[in-house]
């Protein structure tokens, strides 16, 4: 841009401080305006976002739970053990998330990919325990159509399930990426991403079990 | 100086060839499983794009296609009622129009058209060159693009939705609306609905994260403030209507029963869902119109805009207060004298932010140097048919008097005021202001000043014969208005739906004239100049239309109005301190292009978001006619979204950190987004 010129016919600013607009203070690659990861600050808006969603499948289920008419009710249905122990499995997977995270953090590939396989194992256990239950419902005569109590608790749980799913999938494929060395970018804080949304899945897995089953209708 | 990075094979050169060429970085295609395309030009160039400003045009483009489909059903809808038992549309073609009219209004053009002005110009005001997550933002567009055209095959499928775009049980289940068309409409608001969301969580963290150095919140133009609000109002309202439509289609469907009343149901779940989603829609509407009139205003004013501060402040406080008030939506179905006594007051609190915006705006215009472009009138045109709207909004808030007039045309009076005339006219300042921004080129003022007083007169022409109708008890949604009802003297039914019906076909010429004013405009040669308005804010700082890299420079802020102050300085005169004009545009302009930077890394266009997008239409059209296609539709969605994981940024992370030449910075967007 060497041949345009500035023209000085215009008065130069005195003490206004707007000519010296310096390009010193850039911060080059990776900075943000806050210092926040785009990635990491676009994960806990979805999951805000998520937030509702389970809000909304949730009042539902507290609408209708007390109404099964003729068909199987909570009390009837509900195997309290059985699913305090696939509860138990979910809560464990985030601490093996949790460990995951960390040997990412520390470059170690090798335990990392262990660690999300655990994390996959224990999610996938989970929804086995999830899937056997729901047969076991639907054999005690408790179908998706039986009645607004069956409806709304099928919709809420699948919900989460199809959750739980999509992160198993979500935790193989990352720990299959890794293997084949395929990500770019920070390897850590993708580990990290996948590890807030394994969190949050379990914890809204927390808020559904104390109050489909644990709090009576 | 600067070089566009990407894997073309000519590397684009800016400014002066002579000066050495630094070296071009390489970029690894190894690192992942798909390549990326490189076309620059032609139709892959937009498809494949993920270029802010052409996505930006593009939703523009295929909303205000959208607004003349729906404006085509308002004026059906009009005719039909012009004269008593009427017979241009069936009943049930008339419930078709209406409810597609509302929808393809608020969903296809309304909220895309914002996204449209908030794609091109959030970056461009908060001086960044991309959004945070550049393929998100494509596969936003194509979202929209498919949900909108899945929407209407519904015309040709065996009918469109008809229960109101609100889809109020019973009138929602299969007995009451037989056809297809609500299972068109809940997959299609699902798919516009993921296009709305993922647009949120994209344009939020653009305009937390990338804003330029300097450019503290508090010194963001007003626009991308209020974009902000509206986009966590998305953000947090579009997963509501996710569940109420999830609940319908498992209603419709899958033999659930969640709005059944005769299976012990409670149809009010519905409404409640709809309107906690349904009214902060109404401010998601709204507020993309109110920054753009808060833009336009002060540079059309020569003044600063009145109470910035509070400007933002309400904006953020009517998007709070938001939140509380959708129950007056239901104060005709019983919901109990507490309820009804809170949700009347949150409402009229809320009026109390907007009336402060009103106040401030007009102060902007007291004592300023007003001119009167085209822009202009429509911001001012807003000011006040919005007022009439918002005043007949507060008389709603009030329980007692709502009752009589629910379901009356007085309520269409007034959302339509309030939609139309703020809204919409806001839209059209948008047009009007930044065009040659856009195209270099300015809309003829000419035809601008015939677009805009029809469609003012046609907005009051129309809208508030309404208010007359409401009161005198015409119902909304009914095909017809019987004779023997009409009523005798000045307030007979007959005249002032006549008038309406004019009003509507006025407000029609007022936008045909703004699609000649596109096409006369796009043969004119006579190029824009590059600061037609005397403008304020960052996307002036920019060639017309910007570059691909927006800014050579990024440019550090010093203050709110940064292009304004660089242009003028305060000089001190007998008279008081005065501004004094010391740059001109070009000038600011030649400065940062002469400071540019040397090395700045655009993402490559990217061709999974289209083929993501794609796959969600084929699994909707699998729930509605054979769940095999759901499958197919399924696989092609695991096909892109493996795609997109595996497909490789544009080079090695270690091309970026440090500056390969160490001449300049450079600046990376998100590689996974």
């Amino acid at each position: 841009m060497a041949d345009i010129t500035i023209h000085e016919g215009a008065a130069a600013p005195a003490d206004h401080g707007h000519d010296d607009h310096g390009h010193d203070d850039h911060g080059g690659a990776h900075v943000t305006s806050t210092g926040l990861s785009n990635n990491k600050l676009a994960m806990w808006l979805f999951l805000g976002s998520e937030c509702l969603l389970f809000g909304g499948l949730i009042s539902t289920y507290m609408l209708y739970r007390g109404r099964h008419g003729g068909g199987p009710g909570p009390a009837q249905v509900f195997d309290i053990p059985l699913t305090s122990v696939s509860s138990f499995v979910l809560l464990m997977s985030s601490l093996t998330m949790v460990l995951a995270v960390n040997s990412a953090k520390r470059l170690d590939d090798r335990n990392t990919r262990l660690w999300l396989m655990a994390t996959a194992l224990l999610g996938a256990l989970f929804v086995g325990g999830q899937v056997y239950e729901f047969t076991a419902f639907y054999q005690e005569g408790l179908g998706f159509t039986t009645s607004l109590f069956s409806s709304s608790f099928f919709t809420l749980t699948g919900f989460h399930g199809v959750h739980v799913t999509l992160g198993v999938v979500m935790l193989i494929a990352l720990a299959a990426i890794i293997g084949r060395g395929r990500i770019s970018g920070d390897k850590a804080e993708v580990v990290e991403m996948v590890g807030l949304y394994w969190h949050f899945v379990d914890v809204v897995w927390v808020v559904i079990f104390t109050l489909v089953y644990l709090i009576p209708a | 100086m600067a070089i566009i990075e990407r894997p073309a094979t000519v590397p684009a050169f800016v400014g002066d060839a002579s000066a050495s060429p630094p070296a071009l970085v390489t970029p690894t295609a190894a690192l992942g499983a798909f390549k990326r395309p490189v076309s620059t030009t032609g139709w892959k160039s937009w498809v494949f794009t993920v270029d802010h400003k052409k996505l930006g045009l593009m939703y523009g483009a295929v909303s205000l296609f959208f607004f003349l489909v729906g404006g085509l059903e308002a004026l059906l809808i009009r005719l039909q009622l012009a004269a008593p038992d009427n017979t241009v549309l069936s009943a049930d073609l008339y419930n078709q129009m209406f409810t597609m009219h509302a929808t393809t209004m608020v969903f296809l053009f309304v909220m895309p058209m914002a996204a449209a002005f908030a794609n091109y110009f959030l970056p461009l005001q908060v001086g960044a060159r991309d959004v945070a997550f550049p393929r998100i933002n494509a596969l936003g567009f194509w979202l929209f693009l498919f949900g909108g055209i899945f929407l209407n095959t519904s015309w040709v499928l065996g009918g469109a939705a008809d229960g109101g775009w609100f889809m109020y049980s019973p009138n929602s289940s299969p007995l009451f609306s037989p056809s297809h068309g609500i299972d068109f409409w809940v997959l299609g608001l699902q798919i516009t609905g993921i296009a709305s969301l993922v647009g949120a969580i994209n344009l939020i963290v653009t305009i937390i994260n990338m804003r330029a150095p300097g450019m503290s919140l508090m010194r963001m133009p007003v626009f991308a403030w209020m974009q902000l609000v509206t986009q966590f109002l998305l953000l947090f309202a579009m997963p509501v209507i996710t569940v109420a439509l999830f609940l319908l289609s498992f209603q419709r469907n899958f033999g659930a029963a969640f709005f059944d009343v005769e299976k012990g149901a409670d149809p009010l779940l519905w409404q409640h869902l709809f309107w906690i989603f349904g009214h902060p829609e109404v401010y998601i509407i709204i507020l993309p119109s109110f920054g753009i009139i808060s833009e336009v205003l002060p540079t059309f004013s020569r003044k600063p805009l009145f109470g910035y501060k509070f400007v933002v402040f309400s904006g953020a406080a009517i998007g709070t207060v938001g939140w509380g008030v959708w129950a007056h939506h239901m104060f005709a179905s019983g919901l109990g004298p507490v309820s009804v006594a809170v949700f009347s007051a949150a409402t009229m609190l809320v009026a109390i932010p907007t009336g402060v915006k009103i106040c401030n705006w007009t102060l902007t215009l007291w004592g300023g140097k007003l001119w009167f472009t085209t822009a202009m009138n429509f911001a001012i045109g807003v000011i006040v048919l919005f007022t009439i709207g918002g005043l007949s909004g507060v008389t709603h808030a009030s329980a007692p008097a709502d009752t009589q007039q629910t379901d009356t045309y007085h309520i269409v009076a007034h959302f339509h005021y309030v939609i139309v005339g703020g809204a919409v006219m806001g839209l059209f300042a948008g047009f009007y202001y930044w065009w040659p921004k856009m195209f270099g080129k300015l809309l003829s003022e000419r035809l601008g000043k015939w677009n805009f007083w029809l469609m003012f007169f046609g907005v009051n022409l129309t809208f508030a014969p309404m208010h007359i109708l409401g009161m005198q008890g015409q119902p909304r949604r009914m095909v017809v208005w019987p004779k023997k009802l009409t009523g005798e003297g000045f307030f007979n039914l007959g005249f002032w739906n006549q008038v309406a019906t004019v009003g509507s076909f006025t407000i029609a010429l007022g936008v045909l004239i703004f699609v000649i004013n596109i096409f006369v405009t796009a043969k004119k040669v006579e190029k824009a100049p590059l600061d037609p308005w005397d403008a304020r804010t960052l996307e002036w700082m920019t060639a017309s239309p910007p570059k691909e890299h927006n800014f050579d420079s990024i440019p550090t802020v010093h203050a709110l109005d940064e292009f304004f102050h660089r242009k003028y300085e305060e000089v001190d005169t007998e008279d008081g301190p005065r501004l004094v004009r010391v740059k001109s545009a070009e000038q600011i302009l030649a400065e940062e292009e002469a400071a540019g930077d040397a090395h700045i890394h655009l993402p490559s266009p990217s061709y999974w978001p289209i083929v993501l997008a794609f796959s969600l239409p084929v699994i909707a059209y699998g729930v509605i006619f054979n769940l095999m296609l759901s499958v197919v539709g399924a696989g092609i969605m695991i096909l892109g979204l493996f795609g997109w994981v595996l497909e490789p940024s544009v080079a090695d992370d270690s091309d970026y950190d440090p500056p390969a030449e160490g001449s300049g910075p450079s600046k990376e967007l998100a590689s996974i987004g």
